[in-house]
């Protein structure tokens, strides 16, 4: 019975998105406002243990579904939809409770830490003990002395060990970084990646926010791919290492063909802004399998086990 | 709900605070003497449809006084910013491009001037120059330039140190162009917000010290002048001679505070959107 | 006449370190690019392959050693024919300046250009911050494209880009490179890029006298 409902408990998703829309409130020409929604409808799910990679294009809205969670939108942004936290509703205030302890972020840059403050200190933060700081910078091979720097002097690959340590100065459950690997070599993205890996098998759930594909595909469980601020494939991210045939949506498959250990072939067009989206499927544009049925409303379907905004997957 | 539109409210406030402090400002300047004479016949009035801010003991309509006082100020304030903001331009830009030792010389001399409390200083040069009119306008202008000298300072090294900037060199473009494309156009937003939030300190620091007595003389109709006497009346029940003046005093520096924090919000890329 | 062997971009013997007392980030490296040839530079993070890319661009002065072009140093004003590109394209455009007056700071790139790499007229009325990385990288790419430009410094370019962006960036860059036969200093951590847009790959730590920590 016990039993029962601690594995109940384990299903319940960390984190669960149902239907999230997010509108920004923009100036046009001199006073004129235009509300442009740059998320739509958007639904995912995460579990304890997961590896849940988003990727896509900038201005895909990656980011955005970050910051939602986190509750770190700007004042000019609205959303509609719920979010979900461990089963109960994920509230503005709750965000902010929760915010640092367990929801976890990990952002972009060094630029979100204060320069003139020691970054010992600094991942300390205000709950933060010596000790563990010590033990997250000897984990993350942080030599000694690092803790005595300023952040500015800190080549790219220790700044980001900097940043994960911060995040993890308490228990979290829910970690959001923010593009953790740009700039960083090979090994040292691997590494980094292996450090979520080992996160997630201690029972956290990872949001891995990237524009990099090939890394994503190594390290994550799923992957959402993003475009124009809709998901058009989430998929295993075993499908991905396959190849092209066991994905579902052309632009997840150009993906694969535009790295440049594959073909290194580049997909024509752009991206589509919030404000001038095409009607029905926002990525027909640049499709070569474009057809009437494209024109309508797309939604999201089942095809081999996994979700896909396409009329013509099989 | 509609909310209401940003930048228009932002214009609004603009609009509303610079029409009242600049009406306040030409009406004190113009208005002849015999808007606030004596007339003892109508002496220590309360407030009420003849004189709308009651009269003190002498029987000088009150409004009057105190639009004459405020705008006294003003002149004040406009002088110490006109000249604070030049130094604070000199100094800052001088600093942040010759850098080295003529940096090290103004930042000496912004720690010197901002080690000092303001209101010390303000009452020293006052008092040196034989009070007066001519020595409260000179430490008030004198006085206003280090904090604004640092914000240009650390803008103009933060923009010339900026990629774009480093890349327009790169690209063969001259010392004036740059200057004129990049610096200016960075520079001069915070610049101004700077020199207009100068206004309320100065209009604050010449009205203390005059409160004080170490400023404008007493025959004059100065905002400092007014409250300091309205002080002996005030336990008599005089309430009127002290709150309208001080509210009048209040209002116009919160009013430069709006124009000059509602100035950043318009001028910032960043916020434009908010 | 003009001494073949000293045609191309030369840094020779060039040490640098941040401060008196600090550790040699570089030290003696000797690297030259060949007009037409894409050099890749590579290395892992913190080895110091920005400051050499800046070094050779003329952005920082080497403590020791010197940068040639052609043989002789490079010009200190007017327009410097080795011209850079950044890993952040936002850092590199004024957020006051609309995208056509960015674009034309140098010189004015025509209509078949600006096709050719996929700007879009539209975009010209644009401030920065209403276009993407991508976006802004092809406006920056096209501004050093001038007649003038013999050499490119390209820094992580294309890190910050998703990859068929990526893919689409250099796409573009090739064959600006190829018709007006740029020389290229490439820098990037990712060896799959290098071996796709380089002629040749250099190890910035084998050339390196520093130790790297």
């Amino acid at each position: 019975m016990g039993n029962k409902i601690v594995q109940e408990k384990e299903n319940v998703p960390v984190l669960s998105v149902e239907e999230l829309s997010v509108s920004f409130n923009m100036y046009q020409k001199g006073l004129r406002r235009e509300n442009l929604e740059v998320l739509h409808k958007l639904s995912l799910s995460i579990h304890a243990g997961e590896i849940l990679a988003v990727a896509g294009a900038s201005g895909s809205g990656k980011s955005i579904l970050a910051h939602a969670v986190l509750g770190i939108l700007p004042g000019n942004a609205s959303t509609r939809g719920r979010m979900l936290y461990k089963g109960q509703p994920l509230t503005e205030k709750e965000k902010r409770r929760l915010r640092g302890r367990e929801i976890a972020f990990i952002p972009q840059s060094v630029d979100y830490l204060d320069p003139l403050m020691r970054v010992g200190r600094q991942v300390m933060g205000v709950r933060g003990t010596k000790e563990r700081q010590r033990e997250l910078f000897g984990k993350y091979g942080l030599e000694e002395g690092t803790e005595k720097k300023f952040p500015s002097m800190l080549s790219g690959g220790m700044a980001r060990r900097v940043l994960i340590a911060s995040a993890l100065m308490e228990e979290a459950s829910l970690i959001v970084a923010d593009e953790p690997t740009p700039g960083l070599s090979k090994e040292l993205a691997e590494e980094t990646l292996q450090n979520f890996r080992e996160l997630a098998d201690a029972g956290c759930a990872v949001i891995l926010i990237t524009h990099d594909i090939d890394l994503a595909f190594r390290a994550a469980d799923k992957i959402a791919v993003f475009y124009a601020g809709t998901i058009v494939e989430i998929a295993p991210a075993k499908d991905f290492r396959a190849g092209k045939e066991a994905l579902r949506h052309p632009y997840s498959r150009a993906f694969l063909e535009a790295l440049p250990q594959n073909e290194f072939r580049p997909l024509k067009g752009f991206q589509p802004y919030a404000g001038k989206l095409p009607k029905g499927c926002l990525f027909a544009e640049r499709c070569s399998e474009r057809s009437g049925m494209c024109m309508g409303e797309i939604p999201m379907r089942k095809v081999r086990g996994a979700e896909v905004r396409c009329v013509h997957a099989r | 709900m509609k909310k209401c539109n940003t930048r228009t409210r932002v214009m609004i406030y603009i609009g509303f605070a610079s029409v009242y402090l600049l009406g306040i400002f030409f009406w004190g300047l113009f208005m002849p003497e015999s808007g606030y004479d004596v007339n003892y016949a109508d002496k220590l009035l309360p407030p009420g449809s003849g004189h709308l801010f009651g009269t003190d003991f002498m029987g000088r309509d009150m409004l009057m006084r105190s639009v004459k006082g405020i705008s006294v100020s003003l002149l004040t304030a406009a002088l110490a910013a006109g000249i604070s903001s030049v130094i604070a331009l000199a100094f800052g830009v001088t600093a942040a491009v010759f850098g080295g030792r003529l940096d090290s010389f103004v930042n000496w001399c912004v720690d010197l001037f901002m080690g000092i409390p303001h209101l010390v200083l303000l009452i020293l040069i006052s008092f040196m120059l034989g009070r007066g009119a001519k020595g409260v306008t000179a430490a008030v202008a004198f006085t206003h330039w280090p904090e604004l000298t640092r914000v240009v300072r650390a803008e103009v090294i933060s923009v010339r140190s900026s990629q774009y900037v480093r890349a327009a060199y790169k690209m063969g473009k001259s010392r004036f162009s740059v200057a004129w494309g990049h610096v200016i156009p960075h520079v001069l937003p915070v610049y101004l917000v700077g020199v207009i939030l100068l206004f309320p300190h100065a209009v604050m620091h010449e009205a203390s010290i005059t409160f004080l007595g170490f400023g404008l003389p007493a025959e004059e109709p100065a905002i400092g002048v007014i409250l300091s006497e309205s002080m002996k009346y005030i336990a008599m029940g005089k309430w009127w001679l002290m709150l309208f003046p001080g509210l009048m005093l209040l209002l116009a520096v919160m009013l430069f505070d709006i124009i000059g924090e509602n100035l950043k919000r318009l001028w910032n890329p960043d916020s434009g959107n908010e | 006449m003009q001494d073949k062997s000293s045609e191309g971009l030369a840094a020779g013997n060039i040490s640098f370190r941040y401060g008196k007392s600090a550790d040699w980030i570089l030290r003696g490296i000797n690297l030259t690019v060949k007009p037409g040839e894409r050099v890749g530079l590579i290395g892992p993070s913190g080895c110091g392959k920005s400051t050499l890319a800046r070094i050779i661009a003329g952005y920082e002065r080497p403590l020791e050693g010197e940068v040639l072009l052609n043989g002789s140093p490079l010009p200190k004003k007017g327009y410097c024919p080795v011209q850079m590109i950044y890993q952040h394209p936002e850092q590199a455009v004024n957020p006051r300046w609309k995208m056509e007056k960015i674009l034309c700071e140098a010189w004015t790139p025509d209509a078949e250009l600006l096709k050719d790499m996929g700007i879009e007229r539209e975009w010209l009325k644009r401030w920065p911050a209403e276009l993407s990385g991508g976006e802004l990288q092809r406006f920056l790419i096209a501004r050093v494209l001038g007649p003038q430009t013999r050499f490119l410094v390209c820094d992580e370019i294309s890190t910050m880009l998703d990859v068929i962006t990526q893919a689409q960036v250099w796409e573009i860059l090739l064959k600006a490179a190829e018709r007006q036969e740029l020389g290229m200093l490439v820098v990037t951590h990712n060896m799959a890029l290098a071996k796709r847009v380089c002629t040749r790959i250099v190890s910035l730590p084998e050339i390196n006298g520093a130790e790297y920590r």
